[in-house]
């Protein structure tokens, strides 16, 4: 049952390097393994040639850490929907297939090398105002302040993403709305939220832009891709409080 | 071979105060110095690691207006490995009403522990768990909740009472954001500066105290010189020792080991947690293991054929024919047994060939009841992330058919020592979450590794941190202390580049792994220890005679950053052996099959045991310090969970 597969990786030194895409033959890989598994296969060999194994992010290996990504056939994160690089499994190739494997694309996350890319533009817009100003100790019984369960529901789903960045990747644009406005939906849906509302909206999308990221389109092609499937609303949320603190 | 070691002074003192168990933290905290407002910025604190621990550590030193310094090998503080925790965290609020206090806590954590943990440390721990659920709510982390408003718990192995608050199946994601939130907040107000890719390589010690680290720059391969007043480590958990296991693939023993080297004792190293509901291993290639939550045991009955060698699917095998060993053997906590329990009973029967699944190493973790009693949409409800996770890794669906599970490596409760203040032996080197050893003694119970992390780091050391602090600032540190923790990291760096042999490091890994896992893993035997410690001194000398490591110093070089971790594992796994030999009694997660009573069960010798083993790291063999442990609260009993 085992397949044979021929990857294009991009491979690329350093940040100045221009980089090329270079194939490599894989054999004897079983559907059980995981993406990230076949390409350590892969890094295995390359190691005892001598060679530079293919560098990408990754870390926990079971979806929820949003460090590993790459863009596999186009898609970020390839085409199985709702899944991280790293929950993929090679089940869904087919034998002999063929697979090109890119970085995350987009000015605001350059390339360190081959696969890894630098997203701490996104650490930049949480601290912007991406929290509750609450200092360790200060806080009130967690009862004081009852939540509706339809609004903790929604500020959970929201507050799910895990800041991989495959919704800047997967937009044309190379937008962040759907990363700024999940954290800026997840906190203004809960009343701990609220003294800060405003000025978080602002600072948030002031910090995005000054990134470099671009506007939101409407596209939906961030949450198509999102792991975590954070919902395109989100950026509605974020438009609204954004304009609600203009006013 | 070395199995040898020498016995050192007893240690005596562990700083946590006299009188009622209930008034210890408060009667330190008062004792504690404080530091003039004005003074905190010229004290410069190291925190290495971000994950609930290092993050909420950083955040709330940072917020006291500390000058921190805080270092990760991830690429965000965000990615840290808690974020992986799914069940969820322990608290004595009580909001249940059924019958939980601090005390029922303390209590059961101590039990919990198989009594290996100190009463003054866990009692601290229970107090201030009430504390963290305020602090996450009012950061904003979305736990669930109820119609009515109010926050919703759980029940988990261990305990009786319903005290587990919960974000759906990411607990600790929700709760690490959250910190990591607090953190960046920090970091926009310049009270830390924060470093992501870098990663500790070695402890600074001059005149006696630690006072910084040697990092690598892991984009840049450029060796860096950090010194501060205070180092504070919360570099994590040391199960990668077994390759696989269900930590993240960069955790490593490098920080914690370094800091061994240059003088921290490492206690109780071979206290390793077992994790009764993980999936199977695939094939060779595996690369990780991922957990199911314990949460699942809730609604899950576990079972395996009543006989041997059945390999019909598990629909095909009727009712009277299967074996719900859990609810049979311990009928009073069922499939909520404790985990290390839980992962025995899973060995135990799959050692009988009734086990399911490639190779009969898995048992079967079966929802058809739960959604039989509750529909599958509540049963997703509960559950649909952790049934998806599995799919997708196995292409099963377990709505249709059971889950299979197996035991894998989870947690070690083992760490480097730590007094009351979280302090190691080292002056001024403080060790915060799974990093130490402190407060889960021989088995740590579900949700409660969470409630450690931000104990430690929100609540915990910012005080007894201060205490230190106030005799600072430090002054100069010696050029040559700095010069030589260098040099020794460069060379290291240059012996693995310049090697030039026919092995990776992750083969040498994944075997020493298997050693490991055979050997020193669920069951352990004096004869397999032996066996152990004749092969990992071998396996050594052949890893830094033969490992290959391709690429350059100066750049992003993936492959010398696990060539590194490897060989500080070897070093590890080596004590972990000694210790795991030198401990004849079955404790906790800790069990020697020559310890056990006439039902199979664990069996401590608390005459020649009741004590933690500090061992101090020695050129001629580890030096075993003992702390005795006394027991005014708890009485010591006999687990039991029937």
């Amino acid at each position: 049952m085992s397949m044979n597969l021929t990857l294009k990786v991009w491979r690329q030194k350093g940040p100045k390097d221009k980089g090329r895409m270079v194939n490599y033959r894989v054999e004897d890989v079983s559907p059980d393994m995981s993406f990230l598994e076949m390409l350590d296969v892969l890094n295995e060999r390359l190691i005892l040639e001598g060679d530079d194994p293919i560098a990408f992010d990754h870390d926990c290996r079971e979806g929820i850490c949003g460090m590993c990504g790459m863009v596999i056939n186009g898609v970020a994160h390839g085409e199985q929907v709702a899944t991280t690089t790293c929950q993929l499994h090679m089940r869904h190739f087919e034998d002999n297939a063929v697979i090109t494997i890119e970085p995350w694309r987009a000015a605001p996350f350059p390339v360190v090398k081959d696969l890894v890319v630098d997203r701490s533009a996104f650490d930049r817009i949480i601290q912007a105002g991406g929290f509750i100003s609450v200092p360790a100790g200060s806080a009130p019984d967690a009862h004081s302040v009852p939540v509706k369960k339809v609004d903790a529901d929604a500020a959970f789903d929201a507050a799910t993403c895990i800041g991989c960045g495959a919704c800047v990747a997967a937009c044309p644009n190379g937008s962040a709305s759907l990363f700024t406005a999940a954290k800026i939906t997840h906190l203004s849906l809960l009343p701990q939220g609220q003294p800060e509302r405003d000025s978080r909206a602002v600072a948030m999308v002031e910090q995005m832009d000054a990134e470099g990221f671009g506007g939101c389109t409407n596209t939906g092609e961030c949450t198509a891709v999102c792991p975590k499937g954070i919902p395109l609303d989100t950026i509605a949320q974020m438009n609204h409080d954004y304009l609600r603190a203009a006013k | 071979m070395s199995t040898g070691y020498t016995e050192g002074e007893p240690i005596r003192d562990t700083k946590a105060p006299e009188g009622p168990i209930e008034d210890r933290w408060e009667k330190r905290k008062f004792s504690a110095k404080l530091v003039n407002p004005a003074n905190k910025r010229k004290l410069h604190v190291i925190v290495v690691g971000t994950g609930l621990a290092g993050g909420s550590a950083a955040a709330t030193l940072g917020e006291l207006g500390y000058n921190v310094t805080s270092f990760c090998y991830q690429d965000t503080p965000r990615r840290a490995h808690s974020i992986a925790a799914q069940g969820g965290i322990n608290a004595a609020k009580n909001y249940r009403g059924d019958g939980d206090s601090i005390y029922r806590l303390f209590y059961d954590t101590v039990k919990g522990g198989d009594f290996r943990a100190r009463e003054s440390n866990v009692y601290r721990l229970a107090q201030v768990s009430v504390n963290i659920i305020d602090q996450a709510v009012a950061q904003g982390v979305p736990f669930a909740r109820e119609y009515g408003g109010l926050l919703d718990t759980r029940s988990f192995g261990g305990a009786q009472v319903s005290r587990t608050f919960y974000a759906r199946g990411q607990t600790g994601q929700q709760l690490l954001l959250g910190a990591y939130q607090a953190l960046e907040r920090q970091i926009a107000a310049g009270t830390v500066k924060m470093h992501t890719r870098h990663e500790m390589l070695d402890l600074i010690v001059s005149d006696g105290r630690a006072r910084g680290v040697i990092v690598r720059d892991m984009v840049t391969g450029e060796i860096e010189r950090h010194v501060a007043d205070a180092v504070v480590l919360a570099s994590g958990g040391y199960g990668n020792v077994f390759f696989l296991s269900t930590n993240a693939k960069g955790c490593n023993t490098t920080a914690i080991w370094r800091a061994h080297r240059r003088g921290a004792m490492f206690a109780n190293p071979c206290y390793t947690q077992i994790h009764p509901t993980c999936i199977p291993v695939s094939g060779d290639h595996q690369s990780k293991l991922t957990l199911m939550s314990e949460s699942l045991r809730n609604d899950g009955r576990v079972w395996v054929p009543l006989k041997a060698g059945d390999t019909r699917p598990a629909s095909a095998i009727p009712e009277e024919e299967r074996d719900y060993y859990l609810e049979r053997i311990y009928p009073a906590f069922g499939n909520l047994v404790p985990r290390d329990i839980a992962s025995r009973a899973a060995k135990n029967v799959c050692d009988e060939g009734r086990g399911v699944g490639p190779g009969g190493l898995g048992v079967y973790l079966d929802f058809a009841d739960a959604i039989r009693r509750l529909g599958r949409e509540a049963v997703e409800k509960k559950y649909g992330n952790l049934f998806e996770m599995y799919e997708r890794i196995t292409g099963e669906d377990p709505y249709a058919q059971p889950m299979r599970i197996y035991p894998a490596v989870h947690y070690t409760m083992g760490g480097l020592w730590v007094d009351y203040d979280l302090q190691s032996t080292i002056p001024g080197l403080f060790v915060i979450g799974e990093a130490n050893f402190s407060d889960h003694g021989a088995n740590r119970l579900g949700a409660s590794a969470l409630m450690q992390g931000l104990s430690d780091g929100y609540f915990v050391l910012p005080t007894t941190i201060g205490d230190y602090l106030a005799n600072g600032p430090y002054g100069e540190v010696d050029e040559d202390d700095v010069t030589e923790a260098e040099a020794e990291v460069r060379q290291k760096i240059e012996k693995l580049l310049t090697n030039n042999g026919t092995r990776t490091a992750d083969s040498y890994h994944r075997e020493l792994g298997r050693i490991m896992w055979e050997y020193c893993g669920m069951e352990r035997t004096e004869e397999s220890l032996r066996k152990a410690l004749e092969r990992i001194p071998e396996l050594r000398e052949e890893f830094w005679q033969n490992v290959k490591v391709s690429g350059e110093a100066d750049e992003l070089n993936q492959a010398l950053e696990r060539a590194g971790r490897v060989g500080d594992f070897f070093d590890l796994a080596e004590l972990m052996c000694i210790d795991a030999l030198h401990r004849t009694e079955s404790c906790g997660g800790h069990f020697r099959a020559e310890s056990q009573d006439a039902d199979g069960e664990a069996l401590r010798d608390d005459e020649n045991f009741s004590y933690v083993a500090a061992w101090e790291y020695g050129e001629q063999g580890p030096i075993l310090h003992k702390e005795d442990l006394d027991y005014e609260y708890v009485k010591m009993s006999q687990r039991s969970y029937k």
